[in-house]
């Protein structure tokens, strides 16, 4: 980024009223997901090495929060743990201030692999879950209908994943982790294999999931737009070990539509982004790769 | 317009694939013909016509070539008449038509001792015994496979006792199936089961083992509880390696018939075999021994094309039992088929 485009954006941290009204609405909403100095050691090569390190957060109902870090900075870990399916060497995490482990319906996940049963059809997918907590068949039949319909996949819910393309396998992912109406819906870098166009389709389909549905939201990604995009806040790991850098409050006015990409709002935070995350960057596109000239001189292409 | 057929990961084209199946089978009984027909090729042995005046030649008689040449020419020297014959193959390599013959006549021919079973019989009575042993043997084995593949305290248990009896051939317990069994259907179908289950118990657990961890993970996340994992998750997601698995262990049972068939009192087709074997019809042997082929293959591909339909997410859309009704039962489409009545793949 230029200078004079640095001169001429705001600060990250500046926000509009309306903005700050509504952040200051938010934080006095309960909290639902709090992870408290969690902490994660991985024993290696007979040493240990500390992929998390005093992790606190406190996301509120109905808040979207992003996590993005470099990679190898404990983001998959830790959604991992918030979902129960690793567990912490320290700390404790609590659902509506009630401590709680091990995965769990409260905790909805969508991860990156869609992971749906491939001899189930969309309908019976989105029905694993409720008839996991005791529904009968009928109604969870009715239910998973609903959310399919949600998703805009109804004319494909007799079909079986295989017949679907990612971004369709992804809506139903989101459907069955949302059917059991979960108190928080982890997502771990849910659009990462998707083409750029359905990842935009996909954000857009996101936010206007997260409007009419009540559920929070954990989303991993390594994305940095993707997350300004989406999030109320974002929490930027930084990386061995993986601690928070910092909690940033997205000064970008909801609702959010893709023209913002461009706004000084946007664009500043991008540049924070930028800074916490790649903060070599400049040195590293400089740096010389030690190749010797393979062709001809005179046959340049730049 | 030539295009090259050995492209490492290609397929061919149906047609040239049905060519290459029957030439599979085609070019095996063209040796075998070659070999039976064409007198230069091979023939050691020479078949007696007139014996001539060598004393103990006799017409039909089937002696070595060069010990027809000699005879022959010590009786001109002697002042007699050379015998005469033609090339023959010796008696344990019948020609195709005769085999083929056999396949006839194997079935309505007679047994010669009172108490023998006719060939329709003896093949009942082998298919009866793989079916009871490869049974029982699955009845235990395939559950305790899963469990084995699903749960390390299971596997750690069964596995090391299971790969030490394993190394034990089958054949080798038959003195004491006997022994424990008696000597009529029992022990072959002891035999059986050890020879089976054992191999059974490692391939379905190696088989389970390699289920997606990550679907296992999802099916948490919604909340369920371990035996629900275990009949929700991981056996429906293993079914059809399971299944592929049994159809190869089942080949594997057919190849224990045989020396299970010998164990105490002989009996089904490998009795027919040696029965027929001692007579010297080889003809019928060789009919016996390709008749098994036939069973095991047809039972093979039979399971193959049942799995096909028993498993439609595998591979929906190109099952043509299922397209056959769909086109029949156009009102019924859905129920049978699906994939028919959604809209093709469209990117979301």
């Amino acid at each position: 980024m230029s200078t004079s485009l640095d001169s001429i954006l705001p600060d990250y941290r500046d926000q509009a009223p309306a903005v700050a009204e509504r952040f200051k609405r938010l934080k006095e909403r309960p909290v639902v997901l709090e992870v408290d100095h969690l902490g994660r050691q991985f024993a290696c090569n007979g040493g240990t090495v500390t992929a998390l390190r005093d992790i606190c957060l406190k996301i509120h109902r109905r808040e979207l929060v992003c996590v993005i870090g470099p990679s190898g900075c404990g983001k998959s870990t830790l959604i991992r743990i918030i979902a129960g399916l690793d567990a912490p060497t320290t700390g404790r995490m609590l659902v509506d201030g009630k401590e709680t482990s091990g995965p769990c319906p409260e905790r909805g996940m969508v991860f990156q692999g869609y992971t749906l049963f491939p001899w189930l059809t969309v309908r019976r997918n989105v029905m694993f879950g409720l008839e996991m907590g005791g529904m009968d068949r009928s109604q969870a039949e009715s239910e998973a209908l609903q959310w399919i319909d949600l998703v805009g996949l109804g004319r494909f819910k007799d079909s079986y994943p295989a017949q679907l393309s990612g971004g369709m396998k992804q809506r139903v992912a989101i459907a069955r982790a949302l059917a059991p109406n979960p108190r928080v819906l982890l997502m771990d870098e849910p659009f990462g294999a998707l083409d750029a166009q359905t990842r935009a389709q996909m954000q857009a389909h996101l936010l206007e999931i997260w409007r009419n549905v009540e559920v929070t939201i954990l989303f991993i990604t390594h994305d940095l737009d993707e997350a300004i995009f989406l999030a109320d806040r974002i929490v930027v790991l930084k990386a061995n070990p993986g601690e928070v850098q910092e909690i940033i409050e997205v000064p970008v006015p909801r609702p959010r539509n893709p023209a913002q990409f461009n706004s000084p709002e946007f664009l500043a935070t991008r540049r924070r982004l930028d800074e916490l995350i790649h903060p070599r960057t400049a040195h590293a596109l400089t740096e010389k790769l030690p190749i010797f000239r393979m062709t001809q001189a005179g046959d340049d292409v730049e | 317009m030539s295009r090259p057929w050995f492209v490492i990961g290609k397929e061919l084209n149906p047609r040239v694939r049905l060519v290459f199946t029957l030439l599979s089978f085609l070019l095996p009984l063209v040796v075998w013909a070659l070999v039976s027909y064409v007198p230069f090729l091979w023939h050691p042995l020479v078949r007696v016509g007139s014996p001539g005046d060598v004393s103990w030649f006799k017409p039909g008689l089937l002696v070595d070539r060069a010990v027809f040449t000699e005879e022959n020419a010590k009786a001109v020297v002697a002042g007699g008449r050379a015998a005469d014959g033609i090339r023959a193959n010796p008696v344990f390599l019948p020609a195709p038509h005769e085999v083929a013959r056999a396949f006839y006549t194997a079935f309505n021919t007679k047994p010669l001792l009172r108490g023998d079973l006719w060939l329709h019989e003896s093949l009942a009575l082998s298919i009866k015994t793989i079916v009871w042993g490869f049974l029982l043997s699955s009845l235990i084995g395939v559950p305790l496979g899963i469990l084995c593949g699903a749960y390390a305290p299971v596997s750690r248990l069964a596995e090391p006792v299971i790969d030490f009896i394993r190394y034990m051939p089958a054949p080798a317990f038959g003195a004491l199936a006997v022994a424990v069994l008696g000597i009529y259907d029992a022990p072959k179908v002891a035999i059986i089961v050890v020879g089976t289950f054992f191999q059974q118990v490692l391939v379905i657990a190696n088989t389970v083992r390699r289920h997606d961890p990550a679907l296992v993970e999802a099916a948490q996340t919604l909340g369920a509880r371990p035996w629900q994992l275990l009949r929700r998750v991981i056996v429906p997601s293993c079914i059809v390696d399971i299944y592929n698995d049994q159809r190869i262990l089942l080949g594997w049972a057919w190849t224990y018939l045989i020396v299970a068939e010998v164990v105490g009192v002989s009996s089904g087709i490998t009795f027919f075999i040696n029965q027929q074997a001692k007579y010297r019809n080889f003809d019928n042997v060789y009919a016996a021994i390709i008749i098994i082929g036939v069973i095991g293959l047809t039972t093979d591909q039979a399971l193959a094309f049942f799995g096909r339909q028993l498993f439609a997410w595998k591979n929906p859309g190109s099952s043509r039992l299922r397209s056959f009704f769909a086109r029949h039962l156009a009102n019924r489409v859905i129920a049978l088929a699906p994939e028919t009545a959604v809209p093709p793949v469209a990117k979301s």
